[in-house]
């Protein structure tokens, strides 16, 4: 995937390591644009980064699609991470607080959705995994 | 009209040497312009003509056969020093393919049937490339460990207490060398107290959290009690938001908080190591 924006939707892969770095500063700028406040700029960038981890681990690579958003007088960050790896054949059971399929925390999943207000998760075995997350100005 | 035998061609560069080698050596200068003396560059010219010929000679044309380790061996020397010296990897390329311009010099022979050759020297030219770009690698590979080293302090506060600052992305090559030179200034200043500074990390997650977890139980390992401080309030509530729990891990707002209550701890233990010295002594 080649790195670039159209529409103002900026899209990045996460391959690396560094590619993880580039989203997460990537999205602090976004955040930033949207006017979030400086703790939901924290949690919004923490959740991407959690992602973007879990892009590359567990979904063995793929890419991020951010754009600032809005809806009336709010604005907003949402960012996508997709991935066509192995995809997740329980959901719930992932999302559960302290279960982990490596030697993480298991909080990754679970504890982004509660950094963020609009959390969705599509993914089934084979089929790769899709995370959408959006976060509003107050 | 067929291309000619390795051996051939071999030959003709030898019959040719002069001319070839004076064409090659002209176009070659012309393109590096005194970057590098004309003495330098002839004998370096020398050496590959001569790798060039034995290889030919033991009836290889591949570039990666056996019969030119030699030349791809003095080319990847060539080619690292030029990285090193600061030259453009065009200039270095295009020195060898003006070899080309000595064998259009070669009347005995048409184009077509020294087509092995010309293709050699396509090879040996981007052979130039891959190895400018390794070393380059080489080099921002080098770099980067070094800047993982400055970018890791250990600094002593007080007697018996050592602070570590982190400032910006905490990956798992960082946090080894942070607790690398952690656990070694412990034990080399025989202090008892750690502080690990936050103040400058911009983002805690799960993994950064999980490298922090493992330094301080490092630490305790050691004999060493861990604070952890800089925790900013943005990032004290995502912390609580993830879920993360830093268990009975000390921590503190601010680098002075946590010196205070280090120095405290350190006075309450010489008040009770003294109180102890009084009961056995009785």
């Amino acid at each position: 995937m080649r790195p670039g924006t159209a529409d103002g939707v900026l899209t990045m892969p996460v391959d690396t390591d560094a590619d993880v770095v580039k989203v997460r500063q990537a999205v602090r700028g976004l955040t930033q644009q949207a006017r979030l406040s400086l703790v939901d700029q924290t949690k919004f960038v923490t959740a991407a980064s959690e992602l973007a981890r879990n892009t590359l681990v567990h979904g063995g690579g793929g890419h991020v699609e951010a754009q600032v958003v809005s809806e009336g007088r709010r604005t907003g960050v949402r960012a996508v991470f997709v991935d066509d790896g192995p995809g997740i054949a329980d959901i719930d059971l992932a999302m559960t607080d302290g279960w982990t399929s490596g030697t993480g925390l298991g909080l990754g999943l679970s504890g982004s959705r509660r950094l963020v207000e609009r959390f969705v998760i599509d993914s089934a075995p084979g089929a790769g995994t899709r995370v959408e997350i959006v976060s509003w100005s107050r | 009209m067929s291309v000619l035998a390795p051996e051939h061609l071999a030959q003709l560069l030898e019959d040719q040497r002069e001319v070839v080698r004076s064409v090659w050596l002209e176009a070659a200068s012309a393109e590096l312009r005194g970057r590098t003396s004309r003495g330098e560059l002839e004998r370096e010219q020398d050496e590959l003509y001569d790798a060039l010929v034995a290889g030919l000679r033991s009836g290889a044309t591949d570039l990666y056969s056996g019969a030119f380790d030699s030349l791809r061996g003095i080319l990847a020397d060539l080619s690292t020093a030029r990285a090193r010296l600061g030259f453009t990897p065009r200039e270095t390329a295009v020195a060898i393919f003006a070899l080309k311009e000595g064998l259009y010099q070669v009347t005995s022979a048409s184009a077509a049937q020294l087509a092995p050759l010309l293709r050699l020297v396509d090879d040996l030219g981007l052979f130039t490339f891959e190895t400018f770009a390794a070393t380059r690698e080489g080099i921002i590979a080098e770099q980067s460990e070094q800047l993982l080293e400055l970018s890791t302090p250990v600094v002593k506060l007080w007697d018996g207490i050592v602070a570590v600052p982190l400032v910006g992305t905490l990956d798992s090559a960082r946090t080894q060398v942070v607790m690398e030179k952690l656990l070694s200034t412990l034990v080399e200043t025989g202090s008892e107290h750690a502080i690990i500074d936050i103040a400058g990390v911009p983002a805690v997650d799960t993994q950064v959290a999980q490298h922090l977890l493992k330094t301080v139980v490092a630490a305790r390992l050691m004999g060493a009690e861990c604070t952890i401080s800089g925790i900013r309030p943005q990032i004290a509530q995502t912390i609580v938001a993830l879920g993360i729990e830093f268990g009975d891990i000390r921590t503190r707002a601010s680098l002075a908080d946590a010196l205070v209550d280090a120095l405290r701890v350190d006075r309450r233990a010489a008040g009770q190591g003294g109180s102890t010295a009084v009961g056995t002594g009785a």
